[in-house]
């Protein structure tokens, strides 16, 4: 099993959701978070006085899935979430030890 | 005397001073709380609402009466209207004849409230609660209820000598703006001031607060003219032409100059097209309105967004800017454009064949903004050796919010 772990810009996140759910990916975790890469921030001029930004607002999306099934959640948001533009976004790729469902104790797969 | 009162007139008055009062808060207190950073909204919104309610006492017990009260040597009116003895129902025609003398009382009270509002923009997110409360009412008494006797009292010298201010801009905006600069300078700068980043908490607040107080200034203005006919109409109409002129040049000079416009520029503008046109509504017709209204956004724009930075000094939210120098600039173009065939009872400007008039708006204007500042150094420097003006280092850096009322603006 592996959680994979995508940094994606929000106005992608139905469209990469809606991609996920045809392919069979059955739940996920959607964070708002803040950050930058090599796209760095923007500035903000409030009356004259400049502000630089250095954190862009992005959404973190947490989905995990069994090994089968990588490649293809992969390239579902490679697919849906690239503009083509500085900032797209990245995958993170780990593994994951156990997976529990908290109302009926199942692990592992099943749980999934 | 009953006979007198004319019922139009009456409703108009009441109303125009609710709305001034709508000005203050919400209008003035979202203003100003969005400018400042999250940890202050609270305690910058309470510097409004707790002033409404302590001017107003002021105002009643001895506010009103030193401002309106009998002259003493065209200086200040006297107690003999303390707790508003013989301010009762009937007209008072010295001042409008048609309603009832309380109605010009409680609206000129919305006035005195405001004032020293505005002030506080000078020193938001800084300034201890206790101290702001002392200084208000004194500069309340001390500032502001002399200023009002001068310009509008029947024997107020500034009256007497013809200086002509149809809504405040000396007795509000020079006065305030002025005042402001003064505690700018004597309170320093913010701890991170040009180091760290001040932006705006929340720019929707401040565009509610500043179109409230768009809103409110139909009954500032207009309501001025005491009675709901002509006059007050055409005061109404030039105050909205000199915002509309003023927003949209603000935010064309900024898109100029800064290649983006920006919502706080035209919000900005307006209100510096208000201030201007404070002391001209009422004396001068629409294209004057447009002409002061364009002055005042090019003016106010350069005050704010470039001088300020050259000289430094941290007038947090733009009250010296916007009210000090646009409220100058409405005094002195009314000295221009003040036009006997809109106002009889006016008198005509310098682009109206009265170069005199203009000299006696330089001295209204040089006077108050004089006695405004060295009042209110006076008063800040006396109140810092007794009790201190400015929080400690860890309540501004923790904000006026927790430091000063144990409360947060925004819990999630």
């Amino acid at each position: 099993m592996k959680k994979i772990e995508a940094i994606i810009k929000p106005f992608k996140l139905d469209e990469v959701k809606d991609a996920l759910s045809q392919i069979g990916i059955k739940g996920n975790t959607v964070t708002e978070v803040k950050g930058f890469g090599r796209q760095k921030g923007h500035t903000e001029l409030y009356r004259g006085a400049e502000y630089v930004v250095d954190f862009l607002p992005k959404i973190k999306l947490e989905v995990v899935v069994t090994d089968d099934m990588v490649e293809k959640v992969i390239q579902t948001i490679v697919n849906t979430a690239r503009t083509g533009r500085i900032g797209d976004g990245k995958i993170f790729v780990t593994n994951v030890d156990d997976v529990v469902r908290i109302r009926t104790g199942e692990r592992g797969e099943d749980a999934i | 005397m009953e006979s007198q009162i004319n019922s139009g007139d009456t409703a108009f008055i009441l109303i125009s001073a609710a709305l001034v009062m709508l000005m203050t808060i919400p209008g003035l207190a979202l203003f100003y709380s969005g400018l400042v950073r999250r940890k202050n909204v609270l305690g910058t919104i309470m510097q409004s609402f707790i002033l409404v309610g302590l001017i107003t006492i002021q105002w009643v017990l001895v506010g009103y009466s030193l401002s309106f009260g009998p002259d003493r040597m065209g200086l200040i009116g006297g107690f003999e209207w303390f707790g508003l003895s013989g301010v009762g129902l009937d007209p008072n025609p010295d001042y409008a004849a048609t309603i009832p003398h309380q109605a010009f009382m409680i609206y000129q009270a919305m006035f005195a409230i405001i004032t020293p509002c505005l002030i506080a923009g000078a020193f938001a997110e800084r300034m201890k609660f206790s101290a702001f409360i002392i200084f208000s009412l004194l500069w309340a008494t001390i500032v502001y209820d002399p200023l009002a006797h001068w310009v509008w009292g029947v024997g107020g010298w500034m009256r007497t000598m013809g200086a002509l201010d149809f809504a405040g801009g000396t007795v509000v905006h020079i006065s305030s703006g002025i005042s402001a600069l003064a505690a700018a300078i004597v309170m320093g700068k913010r701890i991170g001031y040009m180091r760290d980043p001040m932006p705006p908490h929340n720019m929707t607040l401040v565009v509610i607060g500043a179109a409230l107080l768009w809103f409110g200034w139909f009954g500032f203005n207009a309501g001025s003219a005491l009675s709901s006919g002509g006059l007050a109409t055409s005061a109404f109409v030039v105050t909205h032409i000199a915002a509309a002129a003023a927003s949209i040049t603000w935010t064309f000079v900024e898109w100029m100059r800064h290649g983006k416009p920006t919502i706080l520029g035209a919000a900005s503008g307006a209100v510096a097209g208000l201030v201007a046109i404070t002391p001209a509504a009422g004396f001068v017709g629409p294209i004057s309105a447009i002409l002061i209204g364009i002055s005042v956004g090019i003016v106010c724009f350069i005050a704010v967004v470039i001088l300020k930075n050259k000289l430094g000094y941290d007038d947090s939210l733009d009250a010296f800017g916007v009210h000090g120098v646009g409220g100058t600039l409405g005094a002195l173009a009314t000295g221009l454009f003040a036009s006997k065939a809109i106002n009889p009872a006016g008198a005509d400007g310098l682009f109206f064949g009265n170069p005199g008039q203009l000299g006696i708006q330089v001295l209204a204007t040089v006077v108050t903004a004089v006695f405004s500042f060295v009042a209110t150094l006076i008063i800040l420097k006396v109140i810092d050796l007794v009790i201190g003006i400015r929080v400690q280092e860890e309540d501004e850096i923790m904000g006026l919010d927790l430091s000063q009322h144990n409360e947060t603006g925004y819990t999630f």
